[in-house]
């Protein structure tokens, strides 16, 4: 299980890099009792067996960790929305990519903090390999201001992300996006 | 925190670049590498990985890169962390809190000096093969 809302959709930005996809579009959206979560990438995507199997926690493809049982995370967030009166569904299909939609119920008393979203849109930005990523934020009208993060804008402006530099000025830029 | 467009990040960004190049920093690269998969994230990694960006930035250290890896398979001894430097051999540290990760740059990085009580070897027979 995971200390924070964000680690679960870190680690599901994670699997989309690993399953090989170099676009991934992510919608964050706050409602007044918790957060939505969007994400979809062109990876490799899984047959319906494979996403069948994916559920436990324990199945990967056995090819990065041959010897090893290992899982997606993905029951990871299952878990979660059983016991948190939450929403996750996926849908995948092989060659394709896969798409993740969740909610997060934050009054719920069994679902964690949302922890730090600006950590987690910078690190997720910053993950090796010429990927894009499209972070798109929204929030109720009459509440912060929504935008929309585009990692190769970022790039053409801050130059190789994982530059402690750069990364220090990344998460200054989000920080002050998140803000208002 | 007034909202920073991107023309004003693009200017930070050459002001940084400006105060670079009066520096001599050829052959001083330094490489961090981040277990980021399920068991590091579970382990918190996130927060080593913003105690690295902070510590490095605040001590102004120049031409380090900050990567972020999948499981090294020390998964029981995560947040692990590799840095690869000149002078120091490779060296992989486990259970990298935030407080370690500002020791390991202060004292590894800065110092080349190891932070003994955290080093691993390095990856886990059955992933390195």
């Amino acid at each position: 299980m995971h200390f924070a809302v964000c680690d679960y959709i870190l680690d599901m930005v994670q699997n989309s890099l690993e399953a090989g996809a170099d676009r991934i579009e992510m919608v964050l959206s706050e409602r007044y009792n918790g957060l939505t979560l969007n994400l979809k990438d062109n990876g490799c995507g899984m047959t319906e067996e494979e996403l069948k199997r994916a559920r436990d926690p324990f199945y990967t493809d056995g090819i990065k960790h041959a010897s090893r049982r290992v899982g997606l995370g993905i029951p990871f967030l299952i878990q979660l929305a059983e016991t948190a009166q939450g929403r996750f569904e996926i849908s995948s299909t092989k060659g394709v990519g896969t798409e993740i939609s969740a909610f997060f119920n934050t009054t719920h008393i069994d679902t964690p903090p949302l922890g730090n979203l600006v950590t987690l849109f910078y690190q997720a930005m910053t993950f090796d390999g010429s990927y894009e990523l499209i972070i798109g934020r929204n929030f109720p009208s009459g509440g912060k201001e929504s935008y929309e993060l585009v990692r190769s804008q970022l790039i053409e402006i801050l130059g190789d992300l994982n530059r402690a530099g750069s990364m220090g000025l990344l998460r200054d830029f989000i920080a002050s996006q998140e803000a208002n | 925190m007034a909202k920073m467009t991107l023309e004003e990040l693009r200017k930070l960004r050459a002001g940084e670049k400006q105060a670079l190049s009066n520096r001599d920093i050829s052959g001083k690269e330094v490489q961090i590498i981040i277990g980021m998969g399920t068991c590091g994230i579970a382990a918190g990694a996130k927060d080593t990985m913003d105690s690295f960006v902070n510590t490095i930035n605040a001590n102004g250290l120049q031409n380090v890169t900050i990567r972020q890896t999948g499981c090294m398979g020390l998964c029981y001894a995560e947040p692990t962390v590799e840095i690869k430097m000149a002078g120091m051999a490779d060296t992989i540290y486990g259970n990298v809190n935030a407080a370690v990760a500002k020791e390991i740059v202060e004292n590894h990085i800065m110092h080349k000096r190891l932070v003994d009580k955290h080093v691993f070897d390095k990856p886990a027979a059955d992933i390195t093969q």
